[in-house]
């Protein structure tokens, strides 16, 4: 539907500059996904015909199969202990009067403002420092510490009063502590909850700086992937990040329509 | 025992919700900002860090002509992006706020960011394959006759900053439409009433209200193109080093950690500067 001041040149206009810039957004994917099923060794023009050998070349690949198992044990574990601990300190923070409240948020969140790079750094440094070597352990502690305080600003950010009023309730009635957090308060939180689990496990998937830092042996996909650029351009590189795409892509969905789905059926 | 809980009596409880998350943080962002703090006062003798306690990396970071290079790289590329990355996404985030009928902003907005959710070190390989000499771009050029030779467009600061605009075009349109979205309606048919164009009403009533969400997009690309290391080392190449890569550089082939701490810190004190100064201008704005 146009709108009524619309002239038909502004829309051909919007349509020719929308259309250019959705290009520019989607020219490097369609490349990188089309040239993934090249059937030939160059992942450039022309394109000589429909193959999945380097997908086959990716599965059969030893190294890039334990990066991935890596990739997503380290994501569901860190982001478990990331929702967890942001979850009971927002929930402590919510719900509880506590001295310098305003000052433990903001320590909490601090991570937030400090780029990947120097995270990683420093702990790379302090972990050398105490003899602790490198592990794919050392970036799950990484993927929390960057995770933890968006996990927080989420939870947080959802603590309305009427689930203060069900706990209160829960308490009257005699339930523990544990038990009001455990089957009042996560079952009303479980969008936030679940929406915070999501978003740190796609940025915990797609990390790459802190990986690359704090492991040397059992790294993740990003890294190994980083490792396969130095053979230049590749198909079956653009497999590997076809594959992780269509992975996100699927998270994404998944997401989409657990989340939002829901909120809108309400 | 069920017993009715008072809001005075709960004492040290409350504290074991949010211990956890602070030990944490504590443990793992401040200390090692505090190791890192140290050691850039350290020096790197031979293969040995010796706890000089001294100025030394920091004097070095104003004595050598590249590392004040890199930073003058880093502050140029990010500027350049930042300023970019507005001028397109603006248009766009306005077309779908404006001209995309509501049911379909949704779906045309996912679409728009969908190239997000590449994980991105690939993003910048993607590049790579279209700005290669035998790439996508070069060889549709040749393909049609405008060039004979390619032209370089990979391993340059051209594709350092078309990798980092294709990456905050997506991120500045969520801003901007977000912001768009906010406005009422009314605000712009008051100034149609009024008397005022189109025109006047976008430059007097609506990008004023959005610059909000301008700064926020514009200060989140400052914070995340000036620390990237991804895409300057793929598409960049090794000569116009920008920070990141000068600090890896010191990490990886010379284990210097001393020179790496401390140009780090001089990073972060630059970005704390440009926020100090892009919240003082937000204020004025306001005021």
């Amino acid at each position: 539907m146009r709108r009524a001041g619309g002239s038909g040149l502004g829309t051909a206009a919007a349509v020719v500059y929308a259309g250019a810039i959705y290009a520019f957004i989607f020219l490097p994917v369609v490349v990188l996904v089309l040239f993934s099923f090249q059937d030939g060794r160059f992942p450039v023009p022309p394109f000589r015909g429909f193959s999945l050998r380097w997908y086959e070349a990716l599965i059969a690949d030893r190294y890039l199969t334990a990066a991935l198992v890596n990739s997503v044990i380290v994501a569901l574990v860190s982001s478990a202990v990331a929702v967890t601990l942001g979850f009971l300190a927002a929930f402590g923070l919510a719900r509880f009067r506590l001295p310098g409240a305003g000052l433990q948020k903001a320590l909490i969140v601090a991570p937030l403002t400090v780029s990947y790079l120097i995270i990683g750094m420093g702990l790379l440094i302090t972990f050398n420092a105490i003899g602790m070597p490198k592990s794919l352990f050392a970036a799950g502690i990484g993927h929390v510490v960057i995770n933890m305080p968006l996990c927080f600003a989420i939870v947080f950010s959802q603590m309305g009063a009427h689930q203060a009023n069900a706990e209160r309730a829960a308490r009257d009635l005699g339930a523990r502590e544990w038990q009001v957090l455990l089957l009042i308060t996560v079952p009303m939180m479980g969008p936030a909850l679940f929406a915070a689990f999501f978003l740190s496990m796609t940025f915990s998937w797609d990390e790459f700086i802190i990986s690359f830092l704090l492991t040397r042996f059992d790294v993740t996909l990003p890294v190994e992937i980083w490792s396969m650029l130095r053979s230049g351009l590749n198909p079956k590189t653009n497999a590997a990040g076809s594959l992780v795409f269509f992975i996100s892509v699927a998270l994404l969905l998944v997401l989409e329509l657990a989340v939002f789905g829901r909120r809108r059926a309400r | 025992m069920a017993t009715v809980r008072r809001r005075g009596g709960d004492g040290l409880r409350p504290w074991a919700f949010v211990v956890p998350a602070l030990l944490w943080t504590v443990a793992f962002f401040c200390a090692p900002f505090v190791v890192m703090a140290a050691v850039s006062l350290w020096e790197r003798v031979g293969t040995d860090l010796v706890a000089s306690w001294s100025f030394v990396n920091y004097a070095k970071f104003f004595a050598r002509p590249h590392f004040l290079e890199a930073m003058a790289n880093s502050l140029e590329v990010t500027a350049i992006v930042t300023v970019l990355s507005i001028l397109l996404a603006y248009p766009l985030a306005w077309i779908l706020a404006e001209r995309v009928p509501e049911r379909w902003q949704r779906i045309a907005l996912i679409c728009a960011i969908l190239p997000f959710w590449t994980s991105y070190v690939v993003r910048s390989y993607a590049w790579l394959l279209v700005l290669a000499n035998n790439g996508v771009i070069n060889q549709a050029l040749t393909g049609i006759g405008l060039i004979d030779e390619p032209l370089s467009l990979a391993n340059s600061r051209t594709a350092t900053v078309i990798g980092f605009v294709h990456f905050f075009v997506m991120l500045l349109t969520l801003t901007i439409y977000a912001n768009l979205k906010q406005l009422p309606k009314n605000y712009a048919r008051a100034a149609a009433d009024l008397g005022a164009s189109r025109f006047a009403t976008f430059v007097h009533v609506i990008l004023p209200l959005t610059l909000p969400g301008i700064m926020v997009g514009a200060f989140l690309t400052f914070v995340l193109c000036i620390g990237d290391y991804i895409t300057p080392q793929i598409l960049g190449g090794n000569s116009d080093l920008v920070m990141p890569q000068l600090i890896m550089l010191q990490i990886g082939r010379r284990a210097d950690f001393p020179t790496a701490s401390a140009l780090a810190i001089l990073l972060m004190v630059v970005v704390t500067l440009v926020y100090i100064a892009c919240a003082r201008w937000l204020k004025l704005e306001r005021a």
